[in-house]
C-alpha cells in the first residue's frame, strides 16, 4: 500500500467519511474511493466505481463478483446517543464506543455531566429535543433514554420517534414504560410509532448494577443492528 | 478513536510515524465457519509488534511471520488457511473454515 494511500485513508477515518480501498490481488495495483472518486494507480471503470459505491452504502467488504478486485469498506460509523449523564452512561458510553460507535451523551443538567467523569465522550448540554434533533439520527443511529425522568425522556423520545434511529430504548420498569406510553400517545404517536421503543430498555439478562444493565442495553442494541436493521 | 475494529490502522499509523517499518494483512475471503469477518485487519511492525486480529489467534503466528518477510521484501502475499490446507495439522482453523488473508507492506 502507497503512503498517500495510507495516509487518505487514515484522514477519511479521522474525519469520519465513509471510504474504500480496492485492491486488484492479481497485480497488487490499489486506490482510494470516496464520494465517487478513485485516486491511486488501480483504474476502476465507471462501473467498478458504481460498485464500490454500493458495497459503501451497505457497509460491506468482500470481492466485485468475477474479478480480482478486493474492495475494504470503511463504513460510516454507527452512532449512539445517550439521554442522560447517568451512573448506566458511565459504563454504556465507553462499551458502546469499543463496539464502533461514535458516543454523545446529552444532559442539560451540568452537575450531572460533571460528576459522570466522561471525559473521553462528547457530551451536550441542551435540552433532550433540541439535542436529538440537532444530531440528525440517521438508519444508523441508536438513542437510548436513561434519565428516568419524564421531563427528559419524554422531549428525546418524540424527537426520537420523529427520526430513523434503528434503536430506541427507554430504562424504566414496565409501570413506568406503560405510564410513558400513555403520555407520547395523548401527544399524538401511534401504537405503530411506539412499538419503536424497546422498553423495559435491555436484554434480559437479570441484570442489576449500572454496568451489567450497559450490557444489556448494548447486547440489545447489537442484536437489533445484526439481526433485524439489517 | 476507541473502536477495537479500527484500532489496527491507528497502530499502524503510530508506528510509521516513529518510522518503523510495517505491514497490514487482511482477511479478504472466507468460506464456511471463520472467526473474523472479510475486511478484518492485522498491523504489524517491524519489531513484530502487532495489533488487531484475523482469526481467534490460531494462525496469527503465521500471518505475523509472513508479514515481517514482506516488511522485508516488500513483496505481497496471499496466505491461505483451512482444514484442507498442507499446513492444517500445523497451523489451521479449528472452527473448520478456509480463509484467505493477504499481506501487503504499507510504504
Amino acid at each position: 500500500m502507497k503512503s498517500s494511500l495510507f495516509d487518505s485513508l487514515c484522514e477519511a477515518l479521522l474525519s469520519k467519511h465513509a471510504c474504500a480501498t480496492v485492491s486488484n490481488l492479481a497485480t497488487d495495483k490499489q486506490c482510494f474511493v470516496q464520494s465517487g472518486n478513485a485516486g491511486g494507480d488501480l483504474e476502476l471503470s465507471s462501473a467498478d466505481i458504481q460498485s464500490v459505491e454500493e458495497m459503501i452504502a451497505a457497509d460491506v467488504s468482500g470481492h466485485i463478483a468475477k474479478t480480482d478486485l478486493f474492495v475494504r469498506v470503511y463504513g460510516p460509523n454507527y452512532r449512539m446517543i445517550i439521554v442522560g449523564a447517568v451512573h448506566i452512561a458511565q459504563a454504556l458510553a465507553p462499551m458502546a464506543q469499543l463496539a464502533g460507535f461514535d458516543v454523545t451523551i446529552i444532559d442539560p443538567r451540568e452537575a450531572f455531566v460533571q460528576a459522570s467523569r466522561l471525559s473521553d465522550v462528547a457530551s451536550i448540554r441542551e435540552w433532550p429535543d433540541d439535542g436529538v434533533t440537532k444530531l440528525e439520527p440517521d438508519l444508523r443511529t441508536a438513542i437510548v433514554t436513561l434519565t428516568h425522568d419524564p421531563k427528559l425522556d419524554d422531549p428525546a423520545l418524540a424527537a426520537a420517534l420523529k427520526s430513523d434511529a434503528f434503536y430506541i430504548g427507554s430504562l424504566g420498569s414496565k409501570k413506568t414504560h406503560a405510564k410513558r406510553i400513555r403520555r407520547l400517545t395523548e401527544q399524538g404517536f401511534t401504537d405503530a410509532d411506539l412499538s419503536r421503543i424497546h422498553g423495559p430498555v435491555g436484554l434480559d439478562i437479570g441484570a442489576k448494577t449500572p454496568s451489567e444493565i450497559a450490557v444489556s442495553i448494548l447486547g440489545e442494541v447489537v442484536t437489533i443492528r445484526r439481526l433485524v436493521a439489517a | 478513536m476507541k473502536d477495537i475494529d479500527t484500532d489496527p490502522l491507528v497502530r499502524l499509523s503510530e508506528w510509521r510515524a516513529k518510522g518503523q517499518c510495517t505491514a497490514l494483512a487482511t482477511v479478504v475471503q472466507t468460506w464456511g465457519s471463520s472467526p473474523r469477518p472479510v475486511g478484518s485487519h492485522l498491523a504489524v511492525n517491524e519489531a513484530g509488534e502487532f495489533a488487531g486480529s484475523v482469526s481467534g489467534g490460531c494462525i496469527e503466528g503465521a500471518v505475523i511471520a509472513a508479514a515481517l518477510a514482506t516488511i522485508e521484501t516488500g513483496e505481497t502475499s496471499m496466505l491461505e488457511f483451512g482444514v484442507t490446507n498442507d499446513m492444517a495439522w500445523e497451523v489451521g482453523l479449528a472452527c473448520g473454515g478456509t480463509v484467505h488473508v493477504y499481506v501487503e507492506r504499507v510504504e
